[in-house]
This record gives C-alpha cells, sequence and structure tokens, in this order.
C-alpha cells in the first residue's frame, strides 16, 4: 500500500477516491519509563523512552488508517497528516488521516 | 546565617547548571551542523511539486520525531521569565535544536530508502504531560516532521 503526503502517487494514476480514512491510538506513560523521564526531566535534553513510545504508537495509528484503506477497498491513502492531542495528564492521542484512493 | 547559606547554595547551582546548560548546548549545535552538511545532497522541501514529476520511481511517507525536555534549572529561570515577559531564549534553543534533530532523523530514513529529495515536509509539535501550576509534573514537547521520501528515475 502506498502513502504519501503529497496529492498524489507518483508514476501511478488516480481511479477512485474512497473519502477521509483515519486511525488513532491513546497511549498512557509506562510508570517505569515516567519515573526515568523525570529525572532524566532534571538535567534536560532527549526523554528515549518517550520518543520511542511515541514512534510506536504513531506507527500502530497509521496501520489502522491502513486498515479502514483496506476495508474500503483502497490500494494508496495520500495526504497523509498527522496530529497530537494531550487528553488528560499522562496520556496522548496520536491520530493519521489521509484520503484513500485506488490508483492503477 | 543558615537562609545565607541555602540561598548561596541555590545560587551557586544555578549558576553551575547555567554554564553546564551552555557547553552542552554548544556541542549540541555543533554535532547537528556536523551532521546537517552531510545531508546536503537531501534536500527536504515544503512544496509539494517538483520539476519532472514522471522520472520519480518510488513515493513513500518518512518521518522522524523527538521528545524533548527542558533543564529544572533553565524551567525555574523561564519562570522567573514569565513575571516580566518577552522571550525566553532557553525554550527556544530547546525547540530549535529538537526540530533540526527531527529532521536529522527523517533524512536518515529516507537515505536508508535511497530517497533523493522529501516532498511537503511538514512539523508537527506538541506538549505533553505539560500541566501548568502543578508541581512534578513533566514539561516536555514532542517534535514531529514528516515528508514525503522521493526517489527519482536513474
Amino acid at each position: 500500500m502506498d502513502i504519501t503526503n503529497i496529492d498524489l502517487i507518483p508514476g501511478k494514476r488516480i481511479v477512485g477516491h474512497f473519502g477521509i480514512v483515519q486511525g488513532s491510538t491513546v497511549r498512557a506513560r509506562h510508570a517505569g519509563a515516567d519515573f526515568a523521564a523525570s529525572m532524566k526531566n532534571f538535567v534536560g535534553g532527549e526523554l528515549k523512552g518517550y520518543t520511542k513510545l511515541l514512534e510506536e504508537a504513531r506507527k500502530e495509528a497509521l496501520e489502522r488508517m491502513l486498515a479502514q484503506a483496506q476495508q474500503v477497498g483502497a490500494n494508496a491513502v495520500i495526504n497523509v497528516r498527522f496530529a497530537t492531542a494531550a487528553i488528560t495528564q499522562g496520556a496522548a492521542e496520536l491520530m493519521a488521516y489521509g484520503t484513500a484512493v485506488r490508483v492503477e | 546565617m543558615d537562609i545565607i547559606i541555602n540561598l548561596l547554595i541555590i545560587l551557586l547551582l544555578l549558576v553551575a547548571a547555567y554554564f553546564l546548560g551552555t557547553a552542552i548546548e554548544k556541542s549540541n549545535y555543533e554535532k547537528i551542523q556536523k551532521r546537517e552538511k552531510e545531508f546536503l545532497n537531501l534536500p527536504a522541501v515544503t512544496s509539494k511539486n517538483i520539476e519532472a514529476m514522471q522520472d520519480i520511481l518510488s513515493a513513500e511517507i518518512v518521518m522522524g520525531s523527538i521528545v524533548v525536555s527542558i533543564d529544572y534549572f533553565k524551567r525555574f529561570l523561564a519562570g522567573l521569565r514569565n513575571i516580566v515577559g518577552g522571550r525566553i531564549k532557553s525554550y527556544e534553543t530547546l525547540l530549535d535544536r529538537g526540530r533540526r534533530e527531527a529532521i536529522l532523523r527523517m533524512k536518515e530514513s529516507a537515505k536508508a530508502k535511497g530517497a533523493d529529495i522529501i516532498l511537503n515536509m511538514r512539523f508537527e509539535t506538541s506538549a505533553i504531560g505539560v500541566v501548568t501550576q502543578k508541581k512534578g509534573s513533566i514539561g516536555c514537547f514532542e517534535v514531529l516532521a514528516y515528508g514525503t521520501a522521493v526517489q527519482y528515475k536513474k
């Protein structure tokens, strides 16, 4: 499945639009990682545990979006966007959305 | 007497943190600049279209992200700055470094895919776990850079 965040899939022709597809996940922080992060927070710098956590979460959001695209019969998603929102303390929602299309 | 000693210790810590933080920041910037030079042949652009679109072999989404947090003493200083307003330089450089690092990570993954250019690059910045006026909250930011890695037909 092709995913781009431009308006087309280069070298292929779009033959059908299926509208918007989206995938999201809400993640809470792990208590252990949280403790390590708060320690690291004292000196500043990169919080590697969080970077990894959010990377995985975003991958899952992307996969859910792809599953939805497959369900409607698309074989590519164009114009993909990401959004992140802190919902409550210690939890974040990661979302990916785009336009499902069929290309040839 | 005790109060004076305590104040002196705090002052000393702040001064030490200031010099240490500045030194770390400087070396960090040097590293980032060096890596940016390595990726000069892989530009990331914010436009969606380029010339000769038909000569493209493949296109795929790539992303790079980093979670950064500010150190305790700089946050303390930023808190003081909040009273009078104005630029908070420590946050500016923190976010600047974070963004450049995110771009570099995105370019690294694009290079692994053999890309020649990154189209329609976008930034996404979010504050996670920031609860104002609450002690013990972790003030950190996530910076995400993403775009479409494009490989030309050779």
